[in-house]
């Protein structure tokens, strides 16, 4: 049996029934893995020996009947921001180029326990800091629809794989869109969930009051069912919330019936917005009406201001996340240096990339001394703002429909090129971040270029059952997402 | 010119919680080199911390002991430096909304004067970790088992005037920890540590001079040291033409003077900002109102009650009281044998003499209060002289509790000698071979009397009831 086209929930009921086994669908994925690695650059890290163990052991668990997860045996790619106990997690970054964390993040514990295997670790933009896997210290990820063009990011090796068909689902994270636009770009479905639904410990933090770790599949059902695993208050992470949503997969009824959804008119007045992107969102919503939710236009008249504050929060952040890596106690040190300050100048000069240290001396700056009220703390009220605003439509409506991203993906190299443009490119998906709401990006259509397109769906605080739904309804009405990269 | 001096102190006290501020780790002192250590107190990538609820407790019991207002809702913020002992780069603090404010510490000094000193703020903190540097080559060896200890830091305002009023502020602080039962506060193993910020100005001036900041200092000896040495530098520095310049200045306790470490110029900027791994703490009415409840006894109402109720002095009082480990021993023994003046009598004689000679600590005391009680119990009934005494007291005082002290009497064989016929015996056979001396005695030198007390006392191996010697003396002496 080829697991390529089958969905993760697929695959599992295969092993269940005994149709597949783990190792084959494991030895599939690891193969698959290494051959659109070639192509698309997705994985930083494969790993066969202790995957393909793994899998031995989850397999004879399953016949013993100890698991019983939809997905026990399914095999999954990792963001390599995400901490794996003796997998080396380079977070994309020369720093940590041979870092093996000494632990595993709570979700990496909740996937082994659920009986998941994970072959790699998967690509992205150093430390996450990008919209277009492009400043990976490994290398830039392509997207398989056309190896010319960006998958998107930070998440773009998780997009990638799915995408390629290697990952039959994997986890990616989201600090600004991180998970959506790829998936928008590459014609996958991926979740941010309610921020601190899913424990954010292990995962290496770029901005923490932003972050959240999401599922990247082949559909929505996949993503509910990897949520029934890895959501829930976890004790290590004094921001993951002490009561999240429950039985994800089981709400799935594809009904929408009197789901009232607004879709932000400024959205579709953005200068940068595609003319195709515009009417096949568009189409979507009229999909979502057909199905009998209610579609209404509704005002977001805040996201000029949504960009400025995003960069200058998420910034300031990282600064003072990335401080610990140093040279002193692990990972990358540079090798000439005369005392403590150039120990740690020329370490930091060498191991970080260009974007990331033009984010670290943001950040730094928007925190020092005499700058703090005029940029860090109207920031916080900037986001404050934005979130009484979704308040107030959330008082009316269950979902906001809007793009994904204003754009198909790029070219290679075109948006690094215009650094500006690229971070305007995020408007759409950051607010989501700055309010901790959930999310999805599901395929909606192709450009004429045959590029996929992404709408996203935006639900209220813990609203992430209804924005899954609603996806699933979607899916279960259209094809896009059953579209396979040529 | 006359100077008068400003100081305000900073008070870094390390929190007695079994466990870190942000992890599970032991917080014990002087465990071999990052052994009490794990992936969150090291700051490895992707941990985060969580909040030791303990620690607010300990933190908010501390404030309240203090006067401060406690704040209901309260925040963590981050303070960014490098330093190879910080293991995140970031020293998680408190900055826009520390716990407690506004609070104050009365004191009474020994010349019966009071002052009071206002408390600015109390914040939680975490401690960082150590570096240990080779004695030999030039390499640097980090000792993480500290990164993590919760500490608070009380911020005073600059109210103090005198070195005297620094050291009652620092001994009833420590007084009221030890109270609480929050903290050890040894300076020597740094869980009390204390900055000096220091400024002249002429008398009268109401305007605060330059100030520098003293840090380093590590007993209280020191702090007098340190106080003396930088009013003496300032004062020279202005009365020399200089002005004195705002910077931070280490104690170096060998040299005995202060060096500059840096100048305002070059102060870190330390990037505050919000914690955001920490969401806020909230503290209820019910658990201030509960803190309250248990607020123990301090000092001040316990030396107060000795003076009412137990008749001690004032002097004497204050003493016992101002150490948690020597009231409780006090109290715990009056309690058993209800003879506070005994019980006060070996306290102050014999107990803080050992401290003082072996350079211990009260919370080093081992001795147990129903030891003491017996002791006094057997002193009392006259088993056994004080001169004696003093002897069984200093065995017991080093040795382990329970100690037997029956068995130590027997065994040295020490009980009292208040046999009359051994006595008169013993008496009668002196004079009898002092005919020389009992002469001085008839025409009148009586203070020959102490020539045969000691000779009873050495044939008797100063066992004697002094009592029965005297009495017997005096009629045998006065016979014949």
């Amino acid at each position: 049996m080829q697991i390529q086209n089958m969905t993760a929930l697929e695959v599992g009921a295969a092993i269940r029934n005994g149709s597949l086994t783990v190792t084959e669908a494991v030895t599939q994925a690891l193969d698959a893995a290494e051959s659109s690695n070639a192509r698309t650059n997705a994985y930083i890290t494969i790993c066969r020996e202790k995957a393909l163990a793994q899998a031995e052991q989850v397999g004879q668990q399953i016949a013993n009947g100890s698991l019983t997860s939809p997905l026990a045996g399914v095999p999954i790619a990792i963001k390599d921001n995400i901490c794996t106990k003796g997998v080396r997690t380079t977070c994309a970054s020369r720093i940590l180029e041979n870092f093996e964390p000494v632990y595993d993040a709570t979700v990496m514990q909740k996937l082994q326990a659920a009986g998941m295997i994970a072959i790699g670790k998967v690509n992205m933009d150093e430390f996450a800091m990008g919209s277009t896997s492009e400043t990976s210290y490994f290398g830039a990820t392509r997207n398989p629809w056309d190896l010319e063009k960006v998958p998107g990011g930070s998440s773009g090796g998780a997009a990638a794989a799915v995408a390629d068909r290697s990952a039959v689902i994997a986890l990616g994270s989201d600090t600004g869109g991180s998970i959506r636009q790829p998936a928008s770009y590459c014609g996958v479905t991926g979740f941010k969930p309610t921020y601190g639904t899913v424990s954010r410990s292990g995962l290496v933090a770029y901005a923490s009051s932003l972050d959240q770790i999401g599922p990247i599949g082949k559909d929505a059902a996949d993503c509910a069912a990897i949520m029934d695993i890895i959501a829930g208050s976890d004790p290590m992470d004094a921001t993951s919330l002490a009561e999240t949503p429950t039985e994800f997969l089981a709400g799935l009824t594809g009904d929408v019936k009197g789901l009232r959804i607004g879709i932000p008119s400024e959205c579709y007045a953005n200068a940068g917005l595609d003319a195709e992107v515009a009417a096949k969102t568009k189409a979507a919503a009229d999909t979502l009406a057909e199905a009998g939710a209610i579609v209404e236009e509704i005002s977001l008249p805040f996201l000029d201001y949504v960009i400025p504050a995003y960069y200058i929060i998420a910034t300031a952040e990282a600064s003072s996340n990335l401080s610990r890596f140093d040279g002193v106690k692990y990972g990358f040190r540079s090798n000439s240096y005369t005392g403590l300050t150039d120990l740690y100048r020329a370490t930091r000069s060498e191991g970080f990339g260009k974007e990331v240290k033009k984010r670290i001396l943001l950040g730094t700056f928007v925190l020092s001394s005499g700058y703090y009220d005029a940029y860090y703390r109207k920031a916080l009220k900037v986001k404050a703002l934005i979130k009484q605003k979704f308040d107030e439509v959330f008082s009316q409506y269950d979902l906001i429909l809007c793009p994904t991203a204003p754009t198909t993906a790029p070219a290679i190299g075109q948006s690094l090129a215009n650094p500006m443009a690229m971070y305007l490119s995020d408007i759409f998906t950051v607010s989501v971040n700055i309010a901790g709401l959930p999310g999805i990006s599901i395929p909606c259509g192709f450009d004429a270029a045959g590029m996929p397109i992404g709408v996203q769906l935006i639900g209220k605080p813990l609203g992430d059952k209804t924005v899954l739904q609603a996806a699933y309804a979607y899916q279960q009405r259209t094809d896009y997402h059953k579209q396979e990269a040529k | 010119m006359e100077w008068e001096l400003v100081m305000g102190l900073e008070v870094h006290i390390e929190l007695a919680t079994k466990t870190k501020i942000f992890c599970g780790c032991s917080t014990e002192f002087g465990g071999a080199p990052n052994t009490h250590c794990c992936p969150v107190c090291t700051g490895m990538p992707g941990t985060l911390p969580v909040l030791n609820r303990q620690v607010v407790e300990y933190a908010v019991r501390a404030g309240l002991a203090l006067n401060c207002d406690i704040n209901r809702y309260h925040k963590f913020d981050r303070k960014n430096y490098f330093y190879p002992d910080l293991t995140k780069a970031y020293q998680i603090s408190q900055l826009y909304l520390p716990f407690a404010q506004n609070g104050h510490v009365d004191l009474k000094l020994k010349n019966g004067d009071t002052s009071t000193i206002r408390i600015h703020e109390i914040h939680m903190e975490e401690d960082a970790g150590k570096l240990i540097h080779s004695s030999y080559g030039d390499e640097t060896y980090p000792d993480y088992n500290r990164c993590g200890v919760p500490l608070i830091e009380i911020v005073s305002e600059p109210d103090f005037r005198t070195t005297e009023e620094v050291i009652a502020y620092l001994t009833k602080l420590k007084s009221i920890c030890e109270y609480l039962d929050i903290s050890d506060c040894k300076m020597e193993e740094g869980s009390m540590r204390a900055d000096v910020n220091l400024s002249i100005r002429p008398k009268g001036s109401d305007t605060l001079g330059t100030r520098t900041e003293m840090k380093n200092i590590n007993s209280f000896k020191a702090i007098e040291r340190a106080i003396a040495y930088e009013t003496k530098r300032q004062i020279a520095l202005v009365e020399d033409g200089g002005r004195v310049v705002q910077e931070t200045r280490r104690w170096d306790e060998s040299k005995a003077q202060t060096f500059a470490m840096r100048s305002k110029e070059n102060a870190q900027d330390y990037r505050y900002f919000p914690e955001p791994d920490l969401p806020p703490v909230r503290i209820s009415e019910e658990e201030i109102a509960y803190y309250r409840s248990i607020c123990p006894e301090f000092a001040e109402q316990k030396a107060e009650r000795y003076v009412s109720e137990l008749g001690l002095s004032a002097e004497d009082a204050a003493i016992l009281a101002d150490s948690k480990y020597l009231a409780e021993l006090f109290e715990g023994t009056v309690a058993i044998c209800k003879d506070a003046a005994e019980v006060r009598y070996w306290m102050m004689t014999q107990v803080l003499y050992f401290l003082n000679e072996r350079n211990l600590q009260p919370a080093d005391i081992t001795l147990a209060a129903e030891d003491f009680a017996a002791f006094v119990q057997i002193v009392k009934a006259g088993r056994i002289n004080r001169q004696t005494g003093k002897t069984v007291f200093e065995a017991m005082f080093f040795a382990e509790a329970p100690f037997d002290l029956e068995g130590y009497i027997r065994e040295h064989d020490l009980e009292q000698v208040d046999d009359d016929a051994l006595i008169t015996e013993t008496i009668r056979a002196l004079i009898a071979a002092n005919p020389k001396a009992v002469e001085q005695y008839r025409s009148g030198q009586t203070k020959i009397v102490g020539f045969f007390v000691g000779q009873t006392m050495k044939q008797l191996k100063g066992k004697a009831n002094p009592a029965t010697v005297n009495a017997v003396l005096e009629r045998e002496l006065n016979q014949g």
